[in-house]
């Protein structure tokens, strides 16, 4: 009997498997609890209404705070939105302009960007080299007509987690909303946005264990109390800002991925920062001209951005791709041509940005899976090497900036 | 997005990878592309004076799957071609063999460059009039 081949999953930031645990809590909300959590004049919509309510109170447990603050979405990019267009509509009247970073997710980025035809002024504040914001940058940023910053808590690529309270106390300070976009953070690292005065914060349930399609806004109700304007029409769900039927199974399923977060966060970071510091180690004294990319000590425990000199990301992931899903900044994966503008913002050259592979590790991640990637990735990046002319120019002592490259 | 059977064939299997000694006259060396574009290919071909005709290619490249196989097709193509035969190589003719998608189109105009590439420096070496210059994408 042949042996499947081994798979191994290293690209948690991009989704999580759905725990066990979750999908059976999940399972009676399909059929045996069917009901609507809107219908209130039957069982069938009130036992719905349980497993939505318990859930928000599993999710309001994982950050401490109220459950009337948790707003269910279908998810982060959703959440995101409502969060900073429902802002920019409501606060209108007290000014337009938003401060955020280059390194946001696309779903920050974009919308921002749209709300420039509204009329909105947008500031993209840059990072260091090692991914962070500039807080005195922050602060002299901030207008009179400022109404919200917007800082991811933990970036998708590196895992470089913000100064989340030194922020927070800066847009104290100055009366402006702060938001976060915590998709990568929530469940994974301790997220109480009233400890670091986060006033809205979007995040998703399949990057914690928990099933598609359903994310959460947290939206603070006291000191201050924050409105968002609805940005669909209908039921007026959600204490009116996010109208739509519930996706009950999805938010029962999100509420208990919530709950084993808050059990098992502490040891699952422990275990997981152990293997990706082996991975790290590994890979890096074991090949040459390998960089880790973004600040290494604030960082997710389970993330791991890493460029393999005069190797190109998308190549590399070929030799290896059937074993292991990992994810690369090289252009190659996208159809723009252009490298990850997130790693170009570090300062990273193109041609480092075009090398590097992002290793996201997970629960169900175990150390025999980490050591078969440490032995494949070793194995692909000297192939790649043997095929590339510029790492046997810069083995013969090439300096590859005085090359005359021809662009195309 | 998924490989075709003959770029995973070439990526595992690359045909004739390695470097001729470019001092020599016989030899004509194409490098085009640039790290920062992700795309680096050297091509070089060493030609029969005599006969004009192509008796050895080899190839380096950094770039995705579909560069590579693109390089190593080429070589592969090369081998026992005349100069005037070789330059009538195009990068469809890459695409097509290749099943390359749309997005890596651009890998098959880099292999129909560094051919070109190769084929110019070989004819400048020796004094022959250049019949064909990269063109530049």
């Amino acid at each position: 009997m042949s042996k499947e081949p081994m798979r191994v999953y290293l690209d948690n930031n991009a989704t999580t498997p759905c725990d066990p645990r979750v999908v059976d809590t999940m399972v009676p909300y399909f059929y045996q609890k069917p009901g609507n959590s809107a219908s209130r004049n039957h069982p069938f919509g009130w036992e719905a209404e349980e497993g939505v309510d318990y859930a928000r109170e599993q999710i309001a447990m994982l950050l401490k705070v109220d459950p009337k603050e948790i707003i269910f979405t279908s998810g982060a990019t959703e959440s995101d939105n409502l969060a900073i267009k429902g802002v920019f509509e409501m606060y209108k009247s007290k000014g337009n302009h938003i401060i955020t970073v280059t390194t946001e997710h696309k779903a920050v980025l974009d919308t921002c960007d749209k709300l420039t035809e509204s009329g909105a002024e947008i500031t993209y504040l840059k990072v260091a080299e090692d991914g962070l914001i500039d807080l005195s940058e922050l602060e002299a940023a901030i207008k009179p007509t400022t109404i919200l910053v917007s800082v991811m808590w933990a970036n998708n690529e590196t895992g470089v987690i913000q100064p989340m309270k030194e922020i927070g106390a800066i847009c104290e300070k100055y009366g402006v909303l702060f938001m976060s976009d915590a998709t990568q953070a929530v469940g994974k690292i301790p997220t109480y946005p009233k400890e670091v005065g986060v006033h809205l914060m979007a995040w998703t349930s399949h990057k914690m264990y928990g099933p598609k399609g359903v994310g959460a806004l947290y939206v603070s109700r006291k000191s201050p109390r924050v409105k968002v304007t609805a940005q669909m029409d209908g039921g007026g769900h959600e204490r009116g800002m996010r109208s739509g039927t519930l996706n009950v199974p999805g938010i029962v399923g999100f509420g208990k991925a919530a709950e084993i977060a808050r059990m098992e966060m502490h040891s699952d970071a422990e275990r997981l920062s152990k293997l990706r510091d082996k991975l790290e180690r590994e890979l890096t004294s074991r090949l040459e001209e390998c960089y880790i990319n973004g600040n290494v000590q604030y960082r997710m425990p389970h993330v791991t951005n890493i460029s393999f000199k005069h190797v190109e990301g998308e190549g590399l992931m070929m030799t290896f791709n059937q074993n292991i899903a990992v994810s690369s900044g090289s252009a190659c994966t996208s159809a723009s041509l252009e490298p990850s503008y997130v790693l170009v913002a570090l300062g990273l050259g193109d041609d480092l940005a075009h090398s590097s592979i992002r290793f996201s590790l997970g629960r169900f991640t175990t150390e025999e899976e980490i050591d078969f990637a440490i032995e494949k990735l070793v194995a692909g990046v000297n192939h790649m090497r043997n095929l590339s002319p510029i790492w046997e120019m810069y083995k013969e002592g090439v300096d590859l900036s005085t090359v005359q490259w021809s662009e195309h | 997005m998924a490989y075709s059977e003959k770029v995973l064939d070439h990526f595992q299997n690359p045909k004739n990878v390695g470097t001729l000694d470019k001092s020599k006259s016989t030899v004509g060396t194409g490098l085009v592309g640039a790290p920062e574009c992700g795309d680096v290919m050297r091509l070089q071909i060493e030609v029969d004076p005599t006969t004009q005709t192509i008796i050895d290619a080899k190839f380096k490249t950094f770039g995705c799957g579909s560069a590579i196989a693109s390089s190593s097709l080429a070589t592969e193509w090369l081998k026992g071609k005349t100069i005037d035969q070789a330059l009538t190589i195009d990068n469809m003719d890459i695409v097509e063999e290749l099943a390359l998608p749309p997005v890596k189109i651009h890998c098959s105009v880099l292999a129909e460059d560094a051919i070109k590439g190769a084929i110019a420096d070989y004819q400048s070496k020796n004094g022959i009039a250049v019949t064909a210059i990269a063109s530049s994408h």
